[in-house]
């Protein structure tokens, strides 16, 4: 028997041998590979598109052109495998070794130093990707904004356990306040009239106009975060709709914010490498608070309130804390989504947002960095990838969430931790 | 006074629908823990379920050649949507809630949205953007009462709406299978042990609430005549609202709170400019909560979230 055995000693399966394969890429070789498909794209996209009989170059990796020509599937494929996979996978892998020695190298170094590296290279990624359209960009700037809020929900209804309905309000109070401030100081506009300071000096405090944003929303906080020292969960979930609410007629009241009609002709300001910016502090932030003792001190409120009262934690300060700083980044998050569309009123911040919102943070999963960034950035892509199914897109995607929720409850990544240096690392050789 | 008196009237009306819809969420709620999210989607299925079954009596009659009496086709036809609509609330349940009866809180509450959008997306599907218009099955007949106006319909809706709600009660009290919901709601991991099948409770909690779903969409039709596929969205929230603002468990609170928004929100416009009018139910809300964490009748309870 053994003999038999060892003679037709059977090849591993496919998934551990692609495993096998993908294992030893570092994150510097995929961020290589990530790299050179984008040069490809950049240079040979128009060549490569007329080859193979694509109207244009495919924005989003051509599901947009492959649900509306069907015909034209196998050529989107070519250009996708051509473009994307076989750079991506073929560039990573044989440049693994060298990669990953470099990868070693940095490792010694101090991981922000590692961690800027990296990211410049993903930001060169990203600049290149979106040069090839407008569309591309503005997707990937609302990408971005969504990565911020589902973290921001995440910190008040993943680590703490809250079913909180007001993150649009406080998207709303950022919005509002960052733009009052922009178009008050650096704009001519309908609502206030010319700029009282040279609108040169806009981009300079742009990120004040955020902070103060942000502030404002973290300050309207307070209204639910005051009434959740008494009460939890389901009465909790009423007030902060109930305040989702005031906010919403409170703006449409208001008649110096422009009202019902909205606020627009915000100046352009949200570029990419700003977006990308504020958003990468966002991810920072969040994840070192939720490593934190503040943040472990949240996982104790939600699992027994009681007993982690006992356990000498400060719950008051603690929920406090998760509010305003989930509302801090959700405020910071508007006042860009206001300054990337340029326009905002009181509509934009209604049920519809507050369902996109619930939907991408369970989705991607509760009490997980990681889990927030794919939930966004999935959901974001899904959305835009299904356009062109128009009005059914409305039931793809509930029923993909549907699905998730039956067969993963707590959602696709949850309860895991995010750990930049376990992530830069270098592979070892098995 | 005689304006006083109107609005109180205006505002029975329009806080009878809110109760209806309350119901349905309180219901569920005090069964299983769970938020219904769907139940404003089914409320506005069942609207377009009873503007089918009105319109399908219509030409039946029209068909056959008889005159039937309005009321008739109304009670009818509030009969058989309610039928259909408690069938569509039991497939709710089987689909979005049974696979998640073990799972965090919060992913059944998603679940529920999602079955929202997709009956919202799907009746836009089927039906068209177009808005319908709702077939008036009685003649409106005004009474006037010294300075104020009645018409039959308010009647008509204040009063089915009351009865529904003293059938419900009846129901809850006098029955074993309201018995048994009782026992359900009071604690639904140890009565199943006692030989009551949630497997059973859970859908027939979803049916009765749906089928009052389905009459306050009738209702709605009838008096305000112009269906259209989000109508649902915001009166839903709205109930939810009172329904939790009632107290876990208590039909007279859902049906209280539910009346209470109704005469808040008519009220409000009467002394201040309508736009606030949203702005002032919501701080009242908020006030009341702050203040009676548990809503007008729900007992504390420990809220150990499931999670």
């Amino acid at each position: 028997m053994e003999a038999i055995d060892l003679q037709t000693q059977p090849r591993p399966p496919i998934k551990a041998r692609l495993s096998a394969l993908f294992s030893k890429i570092p994150m510097l070789g995929w961020l290589a590979g990530i790299l050179c498909t984008v040069l490809v794209e950049y240079l040979l996209g128009d060549w490569l598109s007329y080859i193979l009989y694509l109207p244009k170059i495919p924005v989003l990796f051509g599901c947009l052109i492959m649900l509306k020509q069907p015909i034209l599937i196998p050529s989107v494929l070519a250009y996708v495998a051509l473009v994307y996979a076989v750079p991506i996978i073929g560039v990573g892998r044989l440049t693994a070794g060298f990669t990953n020695r470099l990868a070693a190298r940095l490792d010694q170094w101090p991981i922000w130093i590692s961690a800027l590296i990296h990211l410049s290279l993903l930001y060169l990624a990203l600049h290149y990707w979106t040069d090839i359209s407008d569309y591309r960009l503005l997707v990937l700037k609302l990408t971005m904004i969504a990565v911020m809020l589902t973290l921001s929900i995440n910190v008040i209804n993943g680590y703490m356990g809250e079913f909180s309905c007001s993150h649009p309000g406080f998207m709303a109070l950022g919005a509002y306040a960052a733009s009052t401030i922009t178009l008050v100081f650096f704009a001519n506009d309908r609502l206030f009239g010319d700029a009282l300071l040279p609108p040169a000096l806009g981009p300079f405090f742009f990120p004040l106009a955020l902070i103060i944003g942000g502030l404002v929303a973290a300050v309207g906080a307070l209204v639910v975060a005051i009434p959740s020292f008494r009460t939890r969960g389901d009465y909790l979930a009423i007030i902060s709709l109930a305040f989702m609410f005031i906010v919403k007629s409170l703006v449409e009241n208001i008649e110096w914010l422009g009202g019902p009609r909205g606020m627009g002709s915000q100046p352009n300001w949200s570029t990419l490498p700003v977006v990308f910016v504020w958003m990468v502090l966002c991810i920072w932030v969040i994840n070192n608070f939720v490593r934190s003792i503040l943040g472990k001190a949240l996982n104790a409120v939600r699992d027994n309130e009681t007993a982690a009262d006992a356990m000498t934690v400060n719950t008051r300060k603690t929920k406090i804390t998760a509010f305003m700083l989930g509302a801090f980044w959700a405020g910071v998050a508007g006042g860009l989504f206001a300054h990337v569309m340029r326009f905002i009123n009181p509509g934009t911040f209604s049920i519809q947002r507050l369902a996109e919102i619930l939907a991408m943070v369970y989705f991607g999963g509760l009490n997980s960095v990681v889990g927030s960034i794919v939930g966004a950035v999935s959901i974001n892509l899904i959305s835009e990838m299904l356009r062109p199914l128009e009005i059914y897109k409305w039931i793809v995607i509930p029923l993909i969430l549907i699905l998730v929720m039956i067969f993963r409850p707590p959602g696709l990544i949850a309860f895991r931790e995010f750990d930049i240096k376990k992530i830069l690392a270098p592979k070892k050789n098995r | 006074m005689d304006y006083f008196l109107q609005n109180v009237v205006n505002a029975l009306q329009w806080g009878s629908f809110y109760a209806l819809i309350a119901l349905g969420y309180s219901m569920v709620y005090s069964i299983m823990m769970l938020f219904n999210f769907a139940h404003g989607d089914i409320f506005m299925t069942g609207s377009y379920i009873g503007f089918g079954v009105a319109t399908l009596l219509l030409t039946l009659w029209a068909a056959v050649g008889l005159s039937m009496p309005g009321w008739v086709t109304l009670a009818l036809t509030i009969l058989i949507s309610m039928l259909l609509t408690a069938m569509l609330g039991v497939l709710v349940e089987r689909i979005g809630y049974r696979p998640l009866r073990d799972a965090p809180r919060a992913s059944a509450a998603i679940t529920g949205l999602m079955i929202g959008i997709i009956l919202e997306t799907g009746n836009l599907a089927i039906l068209g953007a177009r808005r319908l218009s709702f077939p008036s099955l009685i003649e409106s007949v005004t009474y006037h009462f010294g300075g104020i106006y009645v018409t039959n319909k308010k009647i008509l809706i204040v009063g089915v709406s009351l009865a529904l709600m003293y059938a419900l009660h009846l129901f809850i009290q006098r029955t074993r299978w309201g018995m048994a919901m009782r026992a359900m709601s009071f604690d639904f991991q140890v009565v199943p042990l006692m030989g009551v099948s949630l497997n059973v409770i859970a859908p027939l909690t979803f049916a009765v609430g749906s089928g009052l779903a389905a009459a306050a969409g009738i209702l709605y039709g009838l008096a305000y005549p112009v269906l259209d596929p989000y109508m649902g969205v915001l009166l839903g929230w709205k109930a939810f609202v009172a329904a939790i603002l009632g107290g876990r468990g208590s039909i007279l609170g859902a049906a209280l709170a539910g009346f209470l928004l109704g005469f808040i929100e008519i009220f409000v416009p009467m002394i201040f400019p309508s736009t606030l009018r949203d702005l002032i139910a919501y701080s009242i809300i908020l006030l009341i909560l702050t203040f009676k964490p548990h809503g007008f009748f729900g007992q504390a309870h420990s809220t150990q979230l499931r999670l």
